[in-house]
């Protein structure tokens, strides 16, 4: 089986958010950066196929020299080849993006393509769906499950207090939910490992972004709020704050 | 060029539920600030005729209508309720030929698995999970939080062409009135053929009854400060009692205590009900990444130090299971 992995790299979700001077991007002095949390998902679903199915997995990520780190976790999970596709800056938007890693899988032509179903700084949900409609694939978002049969998918899909089920034939695009797996925690031998592994590097082959990002800021700060010491016999006072004064009971 | 907005009216079981007239009202509301724009809602489903007319009281004048059978027949294959696929190159197809360059869908799980490709078939730019569009200075830019809403982008765009997802509870529905006219759009003129049919859902599971957090108005979330999963039945009850959506950390999402579709936070679901009571939960950065956009939040906790108790509006320092059942109590007797 050929998988291929989309990963991305993003600030670690500890990062408290500055804004950088431009006002439009946030300041990542000091910030840590990993991969997606969801990509983990995607990249241990791969792994656990080639394990069961034979095959490879190449993990590929579209951004600067930095998105390299994105790709050598996937390694050391167990991606056996990477790609990079160089951005020579950084601002890009879903659809840039979308269709660079489009180019790329188009030329791989793999049986499945896993990503993250979100990525966690920009929060789109967006570039696995695109790359499919590029490409005329089907695709299944925010997937828990899922089961391969004679090139036939069923994947399991989280929607609002349920799930679908859903089916399509190979080659698919999968985005992945947490739940799907436990991504493994790389050990030694792998991390050894990893180092030897490749990554080729692409060039951008697309620039044009659609959309462009003029201001950020921060959520209006809160007001103090009212702290009630008195455990539940401050319920009552509690209760009429929440009447009188914010109106939401 | 003159703009022309087409809304997507969402429905569940043949039936409208509140994100179709959020977006309704919303395609009205930026209609009115562009000059000269026109809007239009298009739907997919099997609703009656009496069941589209209620799209009028939120101020659509037209509401284009595919019945979901016909767009089904063109798939050569039974056995199946509908197909992401096809809807969105039904919804596209239709904006392409009859003109409209910004389309609005409500950032539900259908919607957002759809407007990525509607996005690419109708060569637009894309902004998901909008919590307010600006029409005044004749141009559309959106507002949208990064980062689970640690900080908000402002967007501009270099199309036309546009598609924004709007996140569910924040546009308010607003009832304007008026009649509406409703047209049956023939499925077999928008070129939908067996291929379009890439995906198709077999079957939807929802556990009747229970709201889910991301659609909530009200939550009541609980951490690992309930120390089991049984313990949960305190959430469960007060939630009941208001009418509210069970919600959850990470922590005891992991701990395998909740399901994860309840967890709230950067890893889970991002919400903004009027009212987030979290109990037993110390506000790490990444759970109050989901919930600080919440109108008012309420904290229970044992610690005054918690960090939470900084984001909450109002709080009682104290332990949940001596506060729960009173709260519970008291709320019974006034709802
Ligand atoms: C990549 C990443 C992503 C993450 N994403 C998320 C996310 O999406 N959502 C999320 O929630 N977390 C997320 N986390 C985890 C987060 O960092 C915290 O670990 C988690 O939110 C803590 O959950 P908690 O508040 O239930 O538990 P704790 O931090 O253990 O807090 C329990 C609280 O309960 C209080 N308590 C204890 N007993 C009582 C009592 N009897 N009465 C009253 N109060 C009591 C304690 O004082 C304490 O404040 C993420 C972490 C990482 C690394
Ligand atoms: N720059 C990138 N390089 C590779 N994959 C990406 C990139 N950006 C997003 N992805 C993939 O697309 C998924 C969803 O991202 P998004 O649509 O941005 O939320 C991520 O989890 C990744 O799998």
């Amino acid at each position: 089986m050929k998988l291929v992995v989309c990963v991305s790299l993003v600030p670690d979700s500890t990062t408290k958010i500055k804004i950088a001077d431009s006002q439009t991007a946030i300041d990542t002095a000091g910030v840590a950066f990993i991969i997606n949390p969801y990509d983990e998902y995607a990249v241990e679903e791969a792994v656990q196929l080639k394990e069961k199915n034979g095959g490879e997995v190449i993990a590929v990520s579209f951004g600067t020299d930095k998105s390299r780190d994105a790709i050598k976790k996937a390694f050391q999970m167990g991606a056996d080849k990477g790609i990079l596709i160089k951005s020579p800056v950084p601002d890009f938007d879903s659809y840039t993006v979308a269709r660079n890693l489009a180019d790329v899988i188009k030329e791989l032509s793999p049986d499945i393509v896993f990503f993250g179903k979100q990525s966690i700084d920009f929060d789109g949900l967006v570039v696995p769906n695109m790359v499919a409609e590029i490409l005329n694939m089907p695709s299944v978002n925010v997937v828990t499950r899922l089961d391969i049969n004679g090139g036939i998918v069923t994947a399991e899909r989280e929607i609002e207090g349920g799930k679908e089920i859903v089916t399509a034939s190979m080659p698919v695009i999968i985005g992945a939910q947490k739940g799907l797996n436990t991504p493994r925690y790389p050990n030694l031998k792998s991390i050894m490992a990893s180092k030897s592994k490749p990554i080729e590097e692409r060039p951008q082959t697309y620039t044009g972004n659609k959309s462009e990002v003029f201001e950020m800021s921060l959520p209006s700060a809160k007001g103090k709020g009212k702290i009630l010491e008195g455990g539940a016999a401050s319920v009552p006072e509690l209760v009429k704050l929440l009447r009188e004064e914010a109106k939401v009971i | 060029m003159s703009n022309k907005i087409l809304a997507f009216a969402e429905s569940k079981d043949n039936k409208f539920k509140n994100p179709a007239f959020e977006i309704t009202s919303a395609a009205a509301s930026l209609a009115a600030q562009l000059a000269g724009c026109e809007f239009s809602v298009i739907t997919i489903n099997n609703c009656s005729g009496d069941e589209l007319k209620i799209l009028g009281k939120y101020g659509a004048k037209n509401v284009f209508h595919i019945s979901l059978d016909d767009l089904n027949s063109k798939s050569g294959q039974s056995g199946f309720l509908y197909s992401h696929t096809a809807e969105s190159k039904a919804v596209s197809e239709f904006a392409k030929a009859n003109g409209y360059n910004i389309i609005l869908l409500s950032a539900t799980s259908f919607g957002k698995e759809i407007a990525p490709s509607v996005a690419v078939r109708t060569d637009s730019a894309i902004a998901v999970d909008c919590v307010e569009i600006d029409g005044e200075s004749g141009t559309v830019v959106i507002k949208r939080p990064v980062y689970a809403g640690k900080s908000y982008t402002k967007v501009r765009f270099n199309s036309e062409n546009i598609v924004l997802t709007l996140r569910p509870n924040v546009f308010k529905p607003v009832i304007t009135g008026g009649d509406t006219e409703i047209t049956e759009v023939d499925a077999g003129t928008l070129n939908i053929v067996a291929g379009d049919f890439r995906t198709v859902v077999k079957e939807a599971v929802v556990a009747s009854g229970k709201l889910d957090v991301a659609e909530a108005d009200r939550i009541v979330s609980g951490g690992r400060g309930l120390r089991s999963s049984e313990n949960f039945a305190l959430i469960e009850r007060l939630a009941s009692v208001i009418g509210a959506a069970t919600g959850a950390s990470r922590a005891v999402v992991d701990a395998g205590w909740r399901p994860h579709g309840e967890q709230v936070g950067q890893t889970g679901k991002t919400v903004s009900p009027s009212l987030y009571i979290a109990c037993g939960i110390s506000g790490a950065i990444q759970h109050l990444a989901g919930m600080s956009s919440s109108k008012c939040i309420v904290a229970i906790n044992k610690d005054k130090d918690a960090p939470i108790f900084q984001t909450a509006n109002y709080g009682i320092v104290g332990d949940v299971f001596e506060v729960l059942p009173v709260l519970t109590e008291e709320l019974k007797n006034i709802v």
